[in-house]
């Protein structure tokens, strides 16, 4: 291993709560690379005719991986909101500390009402599967 | 002291060049994505049921499979961006390092075609 600094120089940041939404929004991120996988062996299970979309059904009316498409529709929310962040930063706005923590908050409490909303939808409001 | 030159050091541990490229492909699709999964969501809710010939028939008219195709393919690129930089920061072995890459690249390839073959083949199914 070489001895000089490694990105993402982890160690030098005061640890919580902001660098916690950091954390959070990569492995939201690979929450959903698979969750992806999900998508594509549902895509297929359509494809594939009547017999493989009921096991496919099956398998994800399970209450836990209810709960884990749940999981997976809060990670989505929550690392869009981030990521819009991210793209506002992009253009080189809201660095200042007091934006920056500011965005951190906006950005956690925008993907709790989105999905407090979703949740409503999918679970209370009819669409259920 | 080391003999190599702070120079010989240097090459070969710094930015690869690709950096520019790997982040404006990571803002594209993820602008991309914004209205894309949007459109996912609120299709999926707007589902009559989850039944085999409901899903079939969204799947298959009009321009779903269209945006469906985009979708996978914008989410798969940018899920392998996303990826890549994880391995690249937290593996520090090289040779670990480029299997998962590699292997990174395979799986995403295998889910892109697989979705746009599975799209394709209900879309040019429904009637």
């Amino acid at each position: 291993m070489p001895t000089r600094p490694l990105s993402p120089h982890a160690t030098i940041y005061r640890k919580f709560p902001i660098m916690a939404l950091s954390i959070m929004h990569r492995v939201t991120g690979v929450a959903q690379t698979v969750g992806l996988a999900l998508l594509v062996y549902w895509l297929m299970a359509v494809a594939s005719g009547p017999a493989s979309f009921d096991s496919a059904r099956n398998l994800l009316g399970q209450v836990w991986v209810k709960l884990l498409l749940a999981g997976w529709l809060f990670a989505f929310l929550y690392h869009l909101c981030y990521g819009v962040r991210h793209l506002v930063w992009d253009t080189g706005r809201g660095f200042e500390r007091a934006d920056a923590r500011r965005s951190g908050w906006i950005t956690l409490f925008s993907a709790l009402a989105l999905f407090a909303f979703f949740v409503w939808r999918a679970f209370f409001a009819g669409a259920a599967s | 002291m080391s003999l190599r030159s702070p120079m010989g050091v240097a090459l070969g541990n710094g930015a690869a060049g690709g950096a520019a490229q790997h982040g404006w492909l990571q803002q594209v699709t993820a602008v991309a994505l914004l209205p894309l999964m949007l459109w996912f969501l609120v299709s999926l809710l707007g589902l009559p049921s989850f039944e085999f010939a409901a899903v079939r028939a969204w799947l298959g008219s009009g321009w779903t499979p269209v945006w469906m195709i985009l979708l996978v393919i914008c989410a798969a690129w940018h899920s392998m961006l996303g990826v890549q930089v994880i391995i690249e920061d937290y593996v520090p072995r090289k040779s670990v390092k480029m299997v998962a890459l590699v292997l990174l690249k395979f799986l995403h390839a295998i889910a892109v075609v697989a979705a746009v073959f599975a799209a394709l083949k209900v879309a040019l199914q429904s009637p």
